[in-house]
C-alpha cells in the first residue's frame, strides 16, 4: 500500500513563556525558567509543592464570545495556538471546510476549573440551577478538539487522544498515520492543558512533585540531576499542522520538518511507574516505523520530567538504544511539565533546533545523577547539525509514545 | 422598583453576560438576529434573570414566546408585578 509522506507546515504555541513560537524558542535558547511560586497553592492543606509554570500573555477576548463561551482555558490555549499554526501554514477557510482537513487535539482531562466551579455550586445546596448551558462543552474530554473545529469551521475527522503526558505525541502520531493512509490531507495536531491545583496535588500525593525548591523556583525541575525531586506542573498548548508532502508542495508552503515514524505502546507493568523495557520497546518500534537505525539519530528530546523513577527508567532506555552517542536533553527544566501540551511544545522546539542547527541543554542539570549517567547529556547550548531526531514521552497510566522527525530537504 | 430600573438591570445584566453592545439593546432588537443570542444563550438568559431578580422563571410558558429584548422587559416587569400582588 502506498503511504503518503507527511510533513509539518505550521506550528503554534501558548506556553509559560507567553504567546507564540518565537517567544518559546527565544526563551529556551536563553535558558530561561518559567517556573514561579503560585500563591494560591500555599493556601491548600496538605499540598507541599508551591511552584508551577503558568501560561502568560494570553488574551481570551481574541476569540469571539460565540466560540469562547464553550471554552475553558485549555480550549482557549489550543485555539490561539491553532491560529498561529494556521497562519504559518497559510491555511484558508476553504482548506478548513474542504473535508480534507481534520484535528487531533487532546487534553489530560476535561476542564478541571469548570468541573471545580460546577461542584462549588452543586455540593453545598444540591442544585444545578446556576449551571450554565455551556458547562458540558468545557468538561467533555474532546473539548479542545471540538472547540477548535467550531472556530475554524473544520469538517474532516476529529480525534481527541487523552493519555496524560503522552497525549500530544499520540495526537501527532495519529494525525501522521491518518495523512499517511490518505484519509486526510491536513491535520491540526497537538494538545493542551490548563493548570488547576489538582494537577500539582496528583503528583504531590505520589511523592513525585517537586517540593524542596519552593524558595528557589527557577532551580526546579531538574531532569537527570542528582538533586532532582520531582515534577513541576505547567500549562499551555502546542499545535502542529501536519500535511501530506504532495499537498504542501502543491500549495507552495515552506516545509518545517518531516514526520517519518511513530510508535505508541501500552505498559501493563504498573499503572504509575514507568518501565525501562516498555520505553525501550516504544523507541525501537518508532525507529522501525521510520526505517532508520539508532545510529542515524542525531538528537533525543527526552520526556524527563525530573522525577526520581522516571528519569532513571527513560535514561536507561535511551542508553540501551543509543548508548552514549545520541545527544539528549529535556526541556522540562525551562517549561515545567505542560502535560498534554508537552509533547507538541517540545516537538516544536526540536524542529526549531533541527532548522537552526543548535541543541538546547537540559536546564538545572548541574550534577548528573550516577543512575542517569552514560548518556550524551547536553548541558550547554551547542551548535550541531540534526538530520533525524526523536521526541519521546511517557505517561501515568502506562502509555508510551515516540515520534521520529527528519529535517526536510527538497528531493 | 420602577420599570426603568428593571429595564436598566436587565440590559446591564445581559450586556455583561453576553458581551453585548449597549447601543444595540433597543426594545425592538430581535434576540437572535440582532443580538446574536442562540438557543444556548436563551437558556443562560433565564439564569441571568433569575440571579438578577431572585425569582424562578424557568418553567414559565411565556418565556417560549419571547422574541425581542422588549419582550424580556415586559415579561420581567409583569413577573415582578405578579409577585408583588401575590
Amino acid at each position: 500500500m502506498h503511504m503518503k509522506r507527511v510533513v509539518i507546515t505550521g506550528m503554534g504555541s501558548i506556553s509559560p513563556f507567553g504567546k507564540g513560537v518565537d517567544v518559546l524558542i527565544e526563551s529556551l535558547k536563553a535558558n530561561k525558567s518559567a517556573v514561579a511560586v503560585v500563591p494560591a497553592l500555599t493556601e491548600i492543606k496538605g499540598l507541599r509543592t508551591m511552584v508551577a509554570a503558568l501560561a502568560t500573555n494570553v488574551d481570551p477576548k481574541e476569540i469571539p464570545r460565540k466560540f469562547r463561551r464553550s471554552m475553558s482555558n485549555m480550549s482557549i490555549y489550543a485555539t490561539l495556538a491553532c491560529h498561529e499554526a494556521c497562519a504559518m501554514g497559510r491555511i484558508t477557510e476553504a482548506h478548513c471546510s474542504s473535508g480534507r482537513m481534520g484535528v487531533s487535539i487532546g487534553s489530560t482531562v476535561g476542564s478541571p476549573i469548570a468541573t471545580h466551579d460546577f461542584y462549588k455550586d452543586f455540593l453545598p445546596d444540591n442544585t444545578v440551577e446556576n449551571t450554565r448551558s455551556t458547562f458540558f462543552f468545557q468538561i467533555m474530554n474532546h473539548s479542545c478538539a471540538s472547540n477548535v473545529v467550531q472556530v475554524f469551521g473544520i469538517k474532516g475527522r476529529m480525534f481527541a487522544p487523552s493519555s496524560a503526558c503522552s497525549t500530544s505525541t499520540q495526537a501527532i502520531g495519529y494525525g501522521y498515520e491518518t495523512i499517511a493512509f490518505g484519509k486526510q490531507e491536513m491535520m491540526l495536531c497537538g494538545g493542551a492543558d490548563e493548570f488547576h491545583p489538582l494537577s500539582a496535588a496528583t503528583f504531590d500525593i505520589f511523592n513525585a512533585a517537586s517540593i524542596k525548591y519552593n524558595d528557589r523556583p527557577h532551580m526546579t525541575p531538574r531532569p537527570f540531576d542528582r538533586d532532582r525531586d520531582g515534577v513541576v506542573c505547567a500549562e499551555g498548548s502546542g499545535i502542529l499542522l501536519l500535511e501530506s508532502l504532495e499537498s504542501a508542495v502543491q500549495r507552495g508552503v515552506p516545509v518545517l520538518a518531516e514526520v517519518i515514524g511513530f510508535a505508541t505502546v501500552s505498559d501493563p507493568t504498573n499503572i504509575a511507574d514507568p518501565d525501562v523495557d516498555s520505553i525501550e520497546s516504544c523507541i525501537r518500534k518508532s525507529l522501525l516505523d521510520a526505517g532508520v537505525a539508532p545510529e542515524e539519530i542525531d538528537y533525543v528530546n527526552a520526556h524527563a520530567t525530573g522525577t526520581i523513577q522516571g528519569d532513571i527508567a527513560e535514561g536507561n532506555a535511551i542508553k540501551r538504544v543509543f548508548g552514549n552517542r545520541a545527544p539528549v536533553s529535556s526541556l522540562k527544566g525551562h517549561l515545567g511539565h505542560t502535560m498534554a501540551a508537552s509533547g507538541a511544545l517540545e516537538t516544536i522546539a526540536t524542529i526549531s533546533m533541527m532548522n537552526g542547527n543548535y541543541m538546547i541543554p537540559t536546564l538545572n542539570l548541574d550534577h548528573i545523577d550516577p543512575l542517569c549517567e552514560g548518556l550524551a547529556h547536553i548541558q550547554r547550548l551547542e551548535e550541531s547539525h540534526i538530520e533525524v531526531a526523536i521526541k519521546n514521552n511517557f505517561a501515568l497510566g502506562g502509555v508510551n509514545t515516540c515520534i521520529v522527525l527528519r529535517r526536510y530537504t527538497h528531493d | 422598583m420602577t420599570d426603568e430600573k428593571v429595564i436598566e438591570i436587565i440590559n446591564s445584566s445581559l450586556a455583561e453576560e453576553f458581551e453585548l453592545d449597549i447601543e444595540k439593546m433597543v426594545p425592538d432588537a430581535l434576540l437572535k438576529d440582532d443580538l446574536g443570542l442562540d438557543s444556548l444563550d436563551r437558556v443562560d438568559t433565564v439564569i441571568v434573570l433569575e440571579h438578577a431578580f431572585k425569582f424562578k422563571i424557568r418553567e414559565e410558558e411565556a418565556i417560549r414566546e419571547i422574541r425581542t429584548l422588549g419582550d424580556i422587559h415586559r415579561f420581567v416587569i409583569n413577573k415582578i408585578r405578579d409577585l408583588g400582588e401575590a
